[in-house]
């Protein structure tokens, strides 16, 4: 393993350096804890949403996943940028061959997105969260390669990085998966800002994606279907026992928590099952039952310490690439935790998001421990440089 | 440079980031600490649900004790209408099947399924959409089990025992015995499944329904039962004892129903009817029987819209109003007491007597010689009481009343307790008429500017001309001084014809306040309200509401004058044979004319004359004559309650099995 990391074999560099590596690790060890304490909390309150279906082997199957994700983590962490730059592609492409895959017979659907592929008995992944790491991986890199003197990148890194995130994003627009298609165009854009592309491409990608929609409508494009669950997206009380119900009492369950909650394993709504997909997307809804809005609230909190520890590793990063990949899983982590925290606060139109690191759900949380790992390594990175 | 330049847009970054999180925390507040307790509420509210347990209602009882309105535990099978509507096909599949379990067509029960609205013709049901909709109440119980064992093919579909009414008379006192419905959306939510909405039922309503126990149970989201929270038995509702007696009821409608078909025999329409037994001291109501009635039973369960459309709900009794013809003379007689004239001195009954300048004749013309006031009352003279009215009138004023108009007739017949409801403890009641000066100039104006145009236009729509020209005349002359009390108003007020309007049940209990030495009493069905164990809740005395302000004298002297009405004067026909040595009965016909229509018969009676302890009245509207149609079914009666029945002795009355008191149904669903 460590013959993969040179630069730490390097006593000279350990020696000439002592001070950044003690910031370094410190940093690493600012998104390390937060990302562990939510998966603590995360298994509590799937055992909770479960507790009343005997027989449930849920927590054990998160729990491995979240052992799954700590050695990813830890993995990924160990690496040296340079060479986790060298082997973008891999990770790039083997993202899009998942999503390919899904495409094939291998797929399968759950709840109406065709996002899963299924390997022998209980056993399947969302090749789309592989994807995030390694689409954010690759446009880090795209934006990240600055020629000498360059300050920005310039259009054609710019250009690279569109059609990079593209391809993924048209990918799953196929399944159709709109929930993670905005974390895509999201983090895209975060990473576009990050890198300091100029405010005028930005207004030329708002401009052009409005165009791509016009065409879409006019052409009828869109298949019927697809613009029902654009609408109930847009406006939950179209379905109101569908995805609306799911609004209304995941809303009745976190509200009357109240200040202090309900005590752990003491959710009535919960007991109940009032709230459809309670463990997976909508484990919030737990929180803010049981916990009450201390226990709710430390969840955001853990989560906003984890996102200012990772803007603070990339401001260190000594790297742009660094600086931007960072940047961009800062973005990817912020706005999937907001879209599904808002969604089930009703702020939001209801979006399958799980919330990263407490929802159940493999492929999610390996994914997000990947990309703590990340975190991880530009912290590394910052230490030695 | 490069890494400021960074540093700026990771500031940005910063900024979003937080901001994002901040506001998750602010809609988290507001959810949990702001609107906490507004959530709280609607969580316990999906997550209990409330049962009613229905409480057996009263039964009602004869003054014997024996069942009036009693209940029947059937196996009942009910709908959940919301639970319906939210399946994809709205339920049809379900209702199909259930109809094939019941045995009925899909139609009935689908129809029975259904809300009641303006233009959805019955059966439907009233009720709420909250409610279980009972579709079937005759059910087997093997029937009921089958359906409650296979729930998952019945979704919505519950099967509960519940007590049923039923009537064990019959047809007999429907219209006081009233009704049950569902409440209607006006009636407050919550209530019981089923209100009183006529007679008894509607009018001790209250202490009839109990109070509903609840029942809360946990429920998860499927709403599958997960715990009992909470449970309050259901509070029998209290029973009603009445003054009724069945077997008097039984002969009453039978007497009734008699006149009424042997109205028809000789031709009379004979459309409506009524016979009202009271207890003259003290104004209890022992039978009230209607013409045309209807059996009860048909509430129970989905009525059919030709039922709903044709059942006479109407009671004759109390809501019927009729001139009262000569059974008017008892006040008139009084009234003239009153104002002095001798009833022993003689008075000429001349065949016909000139009143404003138009002769008014004797019932049929002849002239009968001189006579006290007994015989007047006997043969029933009209000519003395038009001079007394006209007597009366002129001393008024005539034409140009007085100030105060004394106006005896009038006074005396509101101190019989005319031309205001009696009160008596049924929901909507007639109150008759009594007419004067004030009202017949108050409907004249009323009516005037219409009466005005026709003298003007005349009547070109009425295609005979000669009657379109009398009418015009007639339209004129009103138009003028239709307003005016004439003379020939104040006679015919006298004789009971004209405008005068009583109900049956006014009538019995004037005659009632004759019998038992003036005192006019609100008449009460309901004697107790006895409570489930029973105690005796509270008891219900007709209260005296009036005082006939007539010496004694003179109220035994009109009794003693009735009494030979049955045996030598205009009812002697009708009681011909009947055993006066046994029960002396004491009454007077009536003939009503009525514009239009056939006269109104009636019968005003009571007994025994010397220390009357009844008062019955009967009248069959279009029934002819007093003494053709209703004496002889007032006879029936009399010989029903002293068992005079001449032909066969009266068949031992069976004594009355009291019902056992039913246990709660417990509502289970």
């Amino acid at each position: 393993m460590t013959t993969f990391l040179p630069v730490r074999l390097s006593p000279a560099r350990l020696r000439s350096r002592p001070r950044p590596r003690a910031r370094g690790a410190f940093a690493a060890w600012g998104v390390v804890l937060p990302a562990a304490a939510l998966s603590g909390i995360g298994l509590l309150l799937v055992l909770s949403a479960t507790r009343n279906e005997p027989g449930s082997t849920l927590l054990q199957r998160q729990a491995l996943s979240v052992g799954l994700g700590f050695a990813l983590m830890w993995l990924l962490s160990r690496c040296d940028l340079r060479l986790l730059r060298a082997y973008v592609p891999v990770f790039y492409l083997g993202g899009l061959a998942a999503l390919v895959a899904v495409l094939t017979p291998l797929g399968r659907t759950v709840n109406g997105s065709h996002a899963w592929i299924v390997l022998g008995s209980g056993l399947q992944f969302q090749p789309s969260e592989f994807a995030k790491v390694g689409t954010v991986l690759a446009v880090a890199a795209a934006l990240g390669e600055l020629r000498d003197g360059e300050r920005r990148p310039g259009a054609g890194a710019v250009l690279l990085a569109l059609g990079l995130a593209a391809v993924p994003i048209g990918l799953i627009m196929l399944q159709p998966d709109f929930g993670t298609m905005l974390v895509f165009a999201a983090v895209t854009g975060g990473m576009l800002l990050v890198a300091g592309v100029p405010v005028r491409w930005f207004a030329g990608l708002a401009a052009s994606a409005a165009a791509v929609l016009l065409l879409v409508w006019r052409l009828d494009l869109i298949r019927p279907y697809q613009l029902q669950r654009l609408m109930v997206l847009a406006d939950p009380d179209a379905d109101p026992l569908g995805v609306g119900y799911n609004a209304t009492q995941a809303r009745i369950a976190i509200g009357s928590g109240g200040v202090l909650g309900k005590g752990l394993f003491h959710g009535e709504q919960t007991a109940g099952h009032f709230v459809p997909e309670q463990h997976t997307d909508f484990i919030f809804t737990v929180a803010g039952e049981e916990l009450g809005f201390a226990g709710a609230a430390c969840v955001i909190v853990l989560m906003l310490l984890l996102l200012w520890q990772g803007l603070r590793i990339a401001g260190r990063s000594p790297s742009p690439f660094g600086t931007v990949l960072a940047g961009g899983v800062v973005c990817w982590l912020a706005f999937q935790t907001f879209v599904n925290v808002g969604m089930t606060m009703g702020l939001l139109p209801i979006a399958g998001l799980p919330l990263p690191f407490v929802s159940y759900g493999g492929s999610a949380t390996i994914s997000a421990f990947a990309a703590v790992g990340l975190l991880a390594a530009v912290g590394r990175r910052t230490a030695s440089a | 440079m490069r890494r400021s330049a960074h540093r700026g847009r990771l500031a940005v970054l910063y900024v979003v980031v937080t901001a994002l999180m901040v506001t998750l925390l602010g809609r988290l507040w507001f959810l949990q600490v702001t609107t906490g307790p507004d959530y709280a509420r609607a969580a316990t509210e999906s997550r209990v649900r409330t049962v009613a347990l229905p409480p057996v209602r009263g039964e009602i009882l004869d003054v014997h004790g024996g069942p009036l309105v009693a209940n029947q535990t059937k196996p009942q099978v009910s709908v959940d209408y919301m639970a319906l509507i939210h399946q994809p096909d709205g339920g049809r599949a379900v209702l199909t099947r259930l109809a094939q379990a019941l045995g009925r067509p899909y139609q009935e029960i689908a129809d029975r399924a259904r809300l009641c609205a303006r233009d959805v013709p019955r059966p439907c049901w009233p009720g709420s959409p909250y409610q279980p909709i009972v579709v079937a109440d005759d059910v087997s119980a093997r029937t009921a089990l089958s359906i409650a064992e296979r729930q998952e093919e019945f979704p919505g579909v519950s099967t509960a025992l519940r007590p049923v009414r039923t009537y064990p008379l019959g047809t007999a006192g429907a219209h006081l015995l009233g009704y049950l419905q569902p409440p209607s959306p006006d009636d407050p939510p919550g209530g019981p499944e089923l209100v009183g909405r006529d007679g008894l039922e509607a009018e001790y309503d209250r202490e009839l329904a109990g109070r509903s126990g609840v029942r809360e149970v946990a429920v998860d989201s499927t709403g599958t039962v997960t715990g009992l929270l909470r449970e309050q038995a259901a509070e029998p509702g209290d029973s009603l004892v009445t003054s009724i007696d069945a077997r008097i009821q039984r002969v009453a409608e039978k007497a009734l129903a008699g006149a009424v078909a042997s109205a028809r025999r000789r031709g009379e329409p004979a459309d409506a009817g009524a016979a009202v037994v009271l207890e003259a001291r003290t104004g209890r109501v022992a039978a009230l029987a209607d013409y045309p009635t209807y059996d009860p039973g048909v509430w129970t369960g989905g009525i059919s819209q030709r039922d709903y459309e044709t059942l006479p709900l109407v009671s004759s009794a109390v809501l019927g109003q009729w001139a009262p013809g000569s059974t008017w003379k008892v006040t008139s007689t009084a009234a003239a007491a009153k104002a002095g004239y001798k009833l022993g001195a003689t008075y000429d009954c001349p065949g016909s007597y000139k009143v404003g300048g138009r002769a008014f004749h004797n019932f049929d013309g002849i002239a009968l010689g001189r006579m006290n006031m007994r015989r007047a009352l006997v043969v029933s003279c009209d000519t003395i009481f038009y001079r007394f009215a006209d007597r009366m009138w002129r001393r008024d004023g005539g034409l140009k009343p007085v100030r105060h108009p004394k106006d005896p007739m009038q006074a005396m017949a509101k101190q019989f307790g005319f031309g205001v409801r009696t009160g008596i403890d049924l929901p909507n009641e007639a109150a008759g008429r009594v007419p004067d000066r004030a009202w017949k100039k108050a409907t004249w104006e009323r009516g005037r500017a219409d009466t005005c145009r026709r003298a003007k236009t005349g009547y070109p729509d009425v295609p005979d001309r000669k009657r379109a020209a009398y009418l015009k005349r007639l339209a004129a002359e009103n138009c003028r001084d239709g307003g005016v009390w004439w003379a020939g108003d104040a006679a015919n007020f006298a004789i009971g014809q004209g405008d005068v309007l009583v109900t049956p049940l006014q009538l019995a209990r004037g005659y009632a306040a004759l019998a038992n030495g003036g005192r006019v009493i609100s008449p009460r069905v309901a004697k107790a309200v006895v409570r489930p164990d029973g105690s005796v809740a509270r008891t219900i005395t007709p209260p005296v509401v009036g005082h006939v302000d007539v010496p004694a004298k003179t109220l035994r002297y009109i009794r003693d004058s009735l009494a030979g009405v049955p045996r030598t004067g205009t009812a002697a026909a009708a009681f011909k044979g009947f055993p006066f040595k046994r029960l002396s009965v004491a009454g007077k016909t009536g003939t009503a004319e009525a514009y239009g229509r056939q006269d109104t018969s009636w019968f005003a009676s009571f007994a025994p004359a010397g220390h009357p302890k009844y008062v019955v009245v009967v009248v069959v509207s279009q029934g002819g004559m007093g003494a053709s149609t209703a004496a002889p079914a007032a006879r029936k009666i009399w010989e029903g309650i002293y068992h005079l029945s001449p032909k066969k002795k009266h068949a031992t009355h069976k004594k009355h099995k009291k019902h056992a008191k039913h246990k709660p149904a417990g509502g289970a669903r």
